[in-house]
């Protein structure tokens, strides 16, 4: 088989971003930000919005997850569960790149 | 109509339908539309303009073969400023130097590429054009080298679904994100062709066992996307996720309709943009109201639970197969002749030619005007 890339598997020092091929961005007609991508459009939650935006090529997860528990005031060890299997399954699907 | 009407969010475009390739499967209508009838350029912008600003999030610029289309980078520009989402769907046959990285610089976010078949054979046979496999795998190489995200799309038959793990491996060659396995949908000219297009039930079930195993191994590597066959299947699809739901399309002509094939429904009356705005035709279009929501419906659909789910599938599938627009899909297992799919399909398989023998209905200009009474079929 001819695979040339492999499956990403997040890690704290991954320093995740959006692919060219997706895009979020704030719609005036229903007021809410939207994330598209070619096929389809989805309608982030307040938290995986503020995932996605953290997606800056940059910041690293273990970065993304100190800034999500000290904004909504929660424990870093339930951030770190919830932001690794989220931008898992994104990668999974490939809307987020690693 | 009960429910509240919503902004649409897609869009097809198709931009001409003239096509370098004759695929006879293709889901232009059996009544082509020449040059001469297109939308010019600035149309076509004011009407990107008013989709943009009545919600609409992405647009798929379409044919027939979009880029025969000189314009297509300006149309593509226009929607660019307006922060709509560009996928180009092309055959990629004919691209001229240095367009494809101009496409890129107008701001096109993403391209998808079709594959007739994933041997160079097969492709070139299919689409009735010699060396069109070659040119593909150029268009894909030069839309990876120009930054461009791809997606390859496979329309599936009986003569290329023992092509499917090639297919795969093709699209992995090219560098692809997206593999769209797409089976045959039979409207257009496929339902003029689909005695001669369509697969047998153990060519089906090998090709979603193929796909759901790759799906699995290459989780993160490539997505696939799968269109299932309608005729074998036990509930329809949620065609266009609804009737004038969330999408339509727009023909080169500027008619404005609900989806691919709604103009086999001799009832509806469509209109142009143009003659109305579009905001209008979204609202108030008597066609686009036929079968919006679920008032429309009749049993079993009307008390189902799956209503919302699937919409009660294709309205043009109606038509065709059970001389109804209003009734259930007859892909539906709860259709009262939902069996016979199963005879539609029995009898294109009784009449199969020999491989490579086949006389396909080629779509061209003046080829067929009616699926009934087709034309000599064109013979290679
Ligand atoms: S399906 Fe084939 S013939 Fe039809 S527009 Fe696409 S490439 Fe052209
Ligand atoms: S009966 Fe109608 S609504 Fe129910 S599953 Fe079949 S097509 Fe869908």
């Amino acid at each position: 088989m001819m695979a040339l890339r492999e499956r990403a598997i997040v890690s704290l020092r991954s320093a995740p971003s959006l692919p060219r091929h997706v895009r979020i961005q704030y719609d005036p007609v229903r007021q809410a930000f939207a994330v598209l991508s070619p096929e389809k459009v989805f309608w982030p939650n307040e938290i995986s919005l503020d995932i996605l935006r953290r997606c800056d090529g940059q910041s690293s997860v273990e970065r993304i997850i100190a800034d999500l528990a000290a904004d909504y005031d929660a424990d870093p060890q339930d951030v770190a569960a919830d932001v690794v299997a989220f931008l898992q399954e994104w990668s999974d699907k490939l809307l987020v790149k690693l | 109509m009960s429910a509240p009407l919503l902004p649409p969010i897609g869009m097809l475009a198709e931009l001409t339908h003239r096509c370098p390739l004759q695929c006879p499967y293709c889901s232009n209508p059996l009544e082509l539309l020449k040059a001469n009838r297109e939308l010019d350029t600035q149309t076509w912008l004011d009407l990107f303009s008013q989709a943009a600003d009545l919600g609409v999030l992405q647009v798929h610029l379409s044919g027939g073969e979009p880029t025969l289309r000189r314009d297509l980078e300006q149309l593509i520009a226009g929607l660019s400023a307006r922060g709509v989402y560009t996928n180009l769907i092309t055959a990629g046959v004919g691209i001229a130097e240095g367009r494809i990285e101009a496409f890129a610089e107008a701001g096109l976010d993403h391209l998808q590429l079709s594959f007739q078949g994933a041997r160079p054979v097969t492709t070139d046979r299919i689409g009735n054009h010699r060396g069109s496999h070659e040119k593909k795998l150029e268009t894909a190489h030069r839309a990876r080298a120009a930054g461009l995200p791809l997606t390859i799309n496979a329309p599936v038959h009986r003569h290329n679904i023992e092509e499917v793990p090639e297919f795969i491996d093709l699209a992995l060659s090219l560098d692809a994100e997206r593999l769209e396995i797409a089976n045959v949908q039979y409207a257009g000219w496929a339902l003029a062709n689909r005695d001669r297009l369509m697969p047998d039930l153990a060519a089906v079930n090998r090709q979603a066992d193929i796909v759901a195993a790759a799906r699995e191994r290459l989780a993160g590597i490539m997505t696939i996307d799968f269109v299932t066959p309608d005729y074998f299947a036990i509930y329809p699809k949620p065609c266009m996720g609804g009737w004038a739901r969330d999408a339509f399309m727009v023909a080169p002509d500027g008619t404005v309709l609900p989806c691919h094939a709604a103009q086999t429904i001799p009832s509806l009356r469509f209109e142009r943009f143009g003659d109305r705005s579009l905001a209008e035709i979204w609202a108030d279009s008597p066609a686009f109201n036929a079968f919006r929501g679920t008032e429309w419906m009749q049993e079993p659909c009307r008390s189902c639970e799956r209503c919302e789910v699937d919409w009660g599938g294709c309205r043009c599938q109606a038509m065709a197969i059970a001389g109804d627009a209003a009734a259930t899909d007859p892909a539906c297992v709860k259709s009262p002749i939902h069996n016979r799919m199963a005879i539609l399909t029995d009898a294109a398989l009784a009449q199969a030619a020999p491989e490579g023998n086949e006389s396909f209905i080629f779509r061209r200009i003046g080829a067929t005007t009616r699926p009934d009474t087709p034309a000599e079929p064109a013979r290679r």
